[in-house]
């Protein structure tokens, strides 16, 4: 393994685990919210007893959070120092930015945690909106980095190469700013309010507590449904801002390696680098060119196009993105069944297959965020800066990479199976709690 | 370019160390919180834990932002220099990633956890454990730049390509200065948990207790300064030069007066007068290593001024900061004075 390529996997392996529990951070203390409010409303106690549970599970996963995004600031300097001496100048206003919105969220998730007795009952109430909504913003001011390295704006380049005239606040308006942040934030409440939804409808199926488990199961739908839903149509804007910006990623995306006109859509196949072309897959005449430009008869700029060190690793994206789309529609659906079942009134909690196909489809969002986020970073490959910096020439000097990345990848899997077995006993303990 | 001392870089260099203060006296003495953890001994070390814990939990996440703000301020404002230190300090960073990573994750899969004892007794120890590591890395670190070592490391790189590895990324940071920084760093955080601890209990019992500890973590604080001096003395002559030199003198001066007001509050038990004197003395010693290191931010080449960023970013920086703090002070204060009130 190459130390390019331990460096870009390690990162990988760092933002993959951390965007788990950002996900989680930003829509939990939503959900802990509502079940407070509801319980604030109507004196249900079994919502007070939601709101705290879920209370829990979000100090947990938010720890977890902080401390693996706390890894990802300092591995910005330790894996890509040339990328960080060249482009921190640009890209650190959203950083910054959301270093105070982090600031408030661990502030008062502080204040809420461990301030049920402490605090009046809207002060909590309030402590609780400022974690979900700085949580919402540090997800928006991270994501503005990610899109100015996919689509970057905001300054010129000097004689040298170098970036001059830097201009931060045009960098963080970047072309794909609000498209990415929008499909970051449903991703967000789609996965985590699916997931939970997921997992109180299995303790639904395994005849547990049901009016504990009939109560949650409705509100993570409320956050995780709508989102679901909508995601689609913010994937129709993301894709429509990459087929605009970024040419050789769309192209990616769709194994589209010839320059045509009216170019299909491709479900399924396989990519093959080395013939040049995407095999087996099921193509849908004039649908690249009518879903990314709204015109059947637009030219799709192929891969060949340009040079084969300039592509990225097209198996890889197309494999990703057709993940992503395949598990987020599936979890739109699921959501739109819901929700016409609970349009005709009738009970969600009793609803086996309903129930049974909630449960299935709970960890989708996240393995579909997965895969979104191979695709817009590995889709940029070979660049770190689309078409300004490559990621050669951003990684450290240091040799031995492959160390620091088996260390890490060995913490996380430990980490990881630790915050596994320890919500599966938070969700155990409220099996029978109270009916 | 501007041409007074104190311009642009200079004042956004002044945040990042205050920044880096406020973190050595909030997330600093949470650290020092989880030393006291690992040495709880007696007939009431469930109790110390107990306190500890309580004193901890709601709010070390909010104090471990003061670092994150130190980096983000550090790669926004200094990038040079950021990138210069991720290269050359890769390992000790990475392995302070490690403790910060252990300690936060630990002490809550300890506090959220199975009720399963020894479970939760595992989780405790491997709590008490990153928290002794990482402080002692941090101030390897902090060691490692104040040599001038990692500066002259980043230096070499840039010139040759064939310097060794041990040389380039071993020898910056294990040796014997930054080694004895480190030794210093734990015992000042173990020190001001000790001194905010026995200000945080009305059990007079648990109170002598942490004040016996202030007063070890004391005497371990001045063997290390000491003992690091000695060390500066013998392999970094021109740092221990510069810290008793004729410039810094009044100021180290000011740092012997707060120790010696810290040290007599603890004993005579003026626990408010402690806690002031306390984060005066540890302040003042993180500044004396700013003092004797100014212009540079890297020594002995790399100055403020050079690894600045544009201008253009200074300035939207510093707004931001102004911007944020409104909020963010008041915000700080109400948690502290939250979980203050009650244990009066």
């Amino acid at each position: 393994m190459t130390d390019l390529l331990a460096a870009r996997s390690q990162m990988a392996m760092s933002l993959g685990f951390h965007i788990v529990f950002a996900e989680i951070g930003i829509a939990m203390p939503l959900m802990m919210v509502l079940a407070e409010w509801r319980w604030r409303r109507t004196g249900e106690r079994t919502y007070y007893d939601l709101a705290r549970r879920w209370a829990k599970g979000t100090a947990v996963l938010f720890a977890v959070g902080a401390v693996s995004g706390t890894v990802l600031s300092f591995e910005l300097g330790l894996l890509w120092p040339g990328f960080m001496r060249h482009a921190g100048p640009l890209i650190g206003m959203p950083f910054s930015l959301e270093g105070f919105a982090f600031f408030l969220e661990a502030i008062f998730l502080g204040v809420y945690l461990y301030g049920w007795e402490r605090v009046g009952p809207r002060a909590h109430l309030a402590a609780g909106v400022v974690v979900a909504a700085s949580g919402a913003a540090s997800a928006v001011f991270v994501v503005l980095v990610n899109a100015w390295m996919n689509t970057p704006v905001g300054f010129t380049l000097d004689a040298a190469g170098n970036f001059a005239n830097i201009d931060p606040v045009t960098a963080m308006r970047s072309p794909a700013a609000f498209q990415q942040a929008l499909h970051m934030l449903l991703a967000s409440y789609a996965a985590t309010g699916m997931a939970v939804a997921g997992l109180h409808a299995w303790m639904l199926l395994r005849g547990s507590a049901s009016a504990f488990h009939g109560r949650a199961l409705a509100l993570a739908l409320c956050v995780g449904g709508p989102a679901a839903v909508l995601q689609p149509f913010s994937g129709d804007l993301s894709a429509r801002v990459v087929a605009a910006t970024q040419p050789v990623k769309l192209a990616a995306l769709e194994g589209q390696w010839e320059t045509v006109r009216g170019a299909p859509l491709r479900i399924g196949g396989w990519p093959d680098a080395a013939r040049e072309e995407t095999r087996w897959a099921l193509e849908i005449p004039r649908g690249l060119s009518l879903l990314a430009f709204h015109d059947p008869g637009a030219e799709v700029q192929g891969l060949r196009a340009v040079p084969a060190d300039d592509r990225p690793p097209v198996a890889i994206v197309h494999v990703a993105f057709q993940m992503m789309v395949g598990l987020g529609s599936a979890l739109a659906l699921v959501a739109l069944w819901a929700g016409w079942v609970a349009w005709r009134r009738r009970k969600l909690s009793s609803h086996r297959p309903l129930l049974r196909a909630l449960a299935i489809v709970g960890p989708f969002g996240f393995l579909a965020t997965e895969a979104g986020w191979v695709v817009t970073e590995v889709g940029r490959q070979p660049w770190i800066v689309q078409g300004f910096m490559r990621t050669a020439h951003a990684v450290t000097p240091m040799p031995g990479l492959v160390a620091p990345m088996a260390t890490f990848t060995v913490l996380y899997l430990g980490l990881g199976a630790v915050v596994v077995v320890l919500v599966a006993s938070l969700v155990r303990e409220t099996s029978g709690a109270r009916a | 370019m501007s041409a007074g001392v104190l311009g642009l870089p200079e004042i956004l260099a002044a945040i990042v160390v205050l920044s880096l203060n406020a973190y050595v006296l909030t997330g600093g003495a949470d650290f020092g919180g989880g030393v006291w953890d690992l040495l709880a001994r007696g007939p009431r070390r469930g109790a110390q834990r107990a306190l500890i814990a309580s004193q901890i939990g709601p709010i070390w996440e909010a104090n471990h932002v003061w670092l994150i703000l130190v980096v983000v301020l550090l790669f926004t404002a200094f990038p040079a220099a950021f990138a210069a230190l991720g290269i050359v300090l890769h390992i000790p960073l990475s392995l302070m990633l490690i403790g910060i990573v252990l300690r936060g994750a630990a002490f809550v899969f300890r506090s959220y956890g199975a009720r399963d004892d020894a479970m939760q007794q595992r989780w405790g120890r491997v709590f008490a454990m990153a928290s002794v590591i990482t402080p002692i890395l941090l101030g390897i670190v902090v060691g490692s730049v104040a040599s001038g070592a990692a500066g002259a490391a980043a230096d070499r790189l840039a010139t040759t390509r064939d310097a060794s590895f041990a040389a380039v990324y071993l020898a910056p940071w294990l040796s014997p200065f930054p080694l004895a920084m480190g030794a210093l760093a734990l015992a000042m955080f173990a020190f001001l948990a000790a001194v905010y601890l026995a200000l945080a209990t009305d059990d007079g019992a648990l109170r002598e207790d942490f004040r016996r500890r202030a007063l070890g973590a004391a005497a371990a604080m001045f063997v290390a300064a000491f003992g690091g001096l000695g060390v500066a003395h013998m392999t970094v002559p021109h740092v221990s030069g510069a810290l008793i030199g004729r410039g810094s003198v009044a100021f180290q001066a000011a740092t012997a007066v707060a120790a010696i007001v810290a040290l007599w509050a603890v004993w005579t038990r003026r626990r408010r007068t402690a806690r002031i004197a306390a984060a005066l003395q540890v302040s003042l010693i993180l500044w004396g290593w700013v003092l004797v290191q100014y212009p540079f931010v890297l020594p002995p080449t790399l100055t403020i001024r050079a690894a600045a960023a544009p201008r253009a970013t200074l300035e939207l920086l510093l707004g931001a900061l102004g911007v944020g703090a409104l909020i963010l002070f008041p915000s700080l204060a109400y948690l502290f004075r939250t979980f203050a009130a009650a244990k009066q």
